[in-house]
């Protein structure tokens, strides 16, 4: 799970504390961060880029990366 | 071949842990295994920090040539004159203070992967129990006729390494007259960074746009069309730039002449007030001394679960250098995805662990084509059992609508966010 979560990590900052500029992801809450990403996957929610990476990974996927992220530190 | 000098295999290993020992209190005195990085590039860097975060029982050696890691990414911003190369340059020494990453300054020369060592320029020979090697691309000057003495190509620069090239440029595009010329050659695919090319003709065009309005900006593609973003590029050049951009595809070069700054194409010859000749590319120099091209192979080929080699065992080959899988750029980004992959697969090796045998990974690649304004290609990478290797997951990725600002700011915040990523 870590080796997934990781490569959002290019983009939030390690372990999900992006520095600044893009929204951080660790330490939120998980029903949030996974209805986000599936609203992401299902074009309700306008995004420049979140739109097109949600649509990479499984309903499942993203539930794990949303349960990952949620037990980071902030 | 690496010949064994005890004494400075001591002295190199003495001479880094001193350094170490000061910043890692929680340095074990007998590390569970060691692991060599060569190359302190996007790659490179984030391995060595991840193997540090994940697994702070094994020892990490990082070998690098520079005193410091310049981003090309945002690099081109350098040459428009909106951004400075101060801005884009991060040192090493929070790998070492707050990771306990050994660094090494130096260069690879060669690798004994019998042995599993690593020889340095210097003479030092480092030993590893895994490789990871992320040497980045060496241009293949015998391939640019007129281009192969170190003369010529102080004067025909690539600038497709950051650094003092990017500086050089940057001052050969400040004394070119209003009117002038300057000619960006491109090389065949792959190489590194596919949108880069016409990131940097829209910068040149914005800096001759405010500075320089009568100047052009010839693009002579080797390629029969740009490879990458091409309506996104071809929209902004003909609205923002018009009359100073001029793409001219299937531009393959036969040579240079950089006395008269004349490019022969295969069709066309043009003069220029500067020219700037992107060579062609093949991984760095050290794969090839490492037996990890086989024939006229200019790419390492790698098992995408793993990053290892598949010509050597024990050794790992991450970013520009690899051979791609199908619809993988040769961007910092992949480089810093498959640094962890990798990582995460060396420590399972190392460690007994089970490797995670279904590797995803995403790319983001911003282009700037003004000072404010960018365009994204972004990607989803699976493994795919059945044809055992990473590809799109259909229906993901995609481009920007159009040009905008927003993503300008999300862009130089990325920049920043995956420096620190790998470097901090």
């Amino acid at each position: 799970m870590r080796v997934w979560a990781a490569s959002c990590a290019a983009c939030h900052g390690t372990g999900g504390s992006a520095q600044t500029g893009i929204p951080p992801i660790a330490g939120q809450d998980k029903a949030v961060l996974q209805q986000k990403l599936l609203a992401y996957k299902a074009g309700t929610l306008p995004a420049t880029v979140m739109h097109q990476h949600a649509k990479g990974y499984t309903d499942e996927e993203l539930a794990h990366l949303a349960e990952h992220f949620a037990r980071q530190p902030k | 071949m690496v010949t064994l000098n005890r004494r400075r295999l001591l002295a190199a290993l003495g001479g880094t842990a001193v350094v170490s020992l000061a910043g890692c209190a929680t340095a074990p005195a007998k590390p569970a295994a060691r692991v060599v990085v060569i190359g302190g590039g996007f790659g490179g860097a984030t391995a060595a920090k991840y193997i540090r975060l994940w697994a702070p029982e094994i020892d990490v050696v990082l070998v690098e040539r520079e005193a410091a890691f310049v981003s090309c990414p945002l690099s081109n911003l350098v040459l428009g004159g909106s951004e400075k190369i101060e801005n884009l340059t991060t040192g090493y020494g929070t790998l070492q203070k707050r990771y306990g990453v050994r660094l090494v300054r130096g260069e690879a020369v060669a690798v004994d992967a019998d042995k599993r060592l690593v020889r340095l320029a210097s003479g030092d020979v480092l030993p590893y129990d895994r490789l990871i090697m992320s040497p980045g691309i060496d241009f293949q000057y015998n391939l640019v006729p007129g281009l192969e003495s170190a003369d010529v190509q102080a004067k025909v620069l690539h600038a497709w390494k950051a650094g003092p090239q990017t500086l050089a440029l940057r001052r050969q595009l400040e004394t070119l007259p209003n009117g002038g010329v300057y000619a960006l050659h491109i090389p065949k695919v792959p190489y590194r960074c596919p949108p880069g090319p016409y990131e940097r003709a829209a910068q040149v065009a914005w800096y001759f746009k405010q500075h320089k309005p009568r100047s052009k900006v010839l693009v002579l593609d080797s390629n029969p069309d740009l490879v990458s973003k091409k309506a996104l590029f071809l929209k902004a050049w003909s609205e923002q730039y018009p009359g100073i951009v001029e793409y001219r595809p299937n531009s393959e070069l036969v040579r240079v002449d950089a006395a008269s700054n004349t490019i022969e194409l295969s069709f066309d010859k043009v003069k220029a007030d500067v020219l700037n000749v992107v060579p062609a590319q093949q991984a760095g120099r050290i794969a090839q001394a490492a037996g990890l091209l086989s024939g006229s192979n200019k790419w390492v080929g790698v098992n995408f679960q793993t990053f290892e080699s598949l010509a050597v065992p024990g050794i790992h080959v991450l970013g520009d250098a690899t051979a791609s899988a199908p619809g993988m750029p040769k961007s910092g980004f992949m480089a810093n995805n498959h640094a962890k992959v990798a990582a995460d697969a060396v420590i399972a090796l190392l460690t007994g662990r089970t490797v995670n045998p279904e590797p995803i990974i995403a790319n983001t690649c911003y282009s700037f084509v003004s000072d404010t304004d960018v365009v994204h290609v972004a990607s989803v990478h699976k493994w795919d059992a059945a044809q055992k290797t990473l590809v799109p997951v259909p229906g993901s990725g995609g481009l920007s609508a159009q040009a905008n600002a927003i993503e300008g700011q999300y862009a130089k915040s990325w920049a920043r966010n995956i420096w620190a990523d790998a470097l901090l």
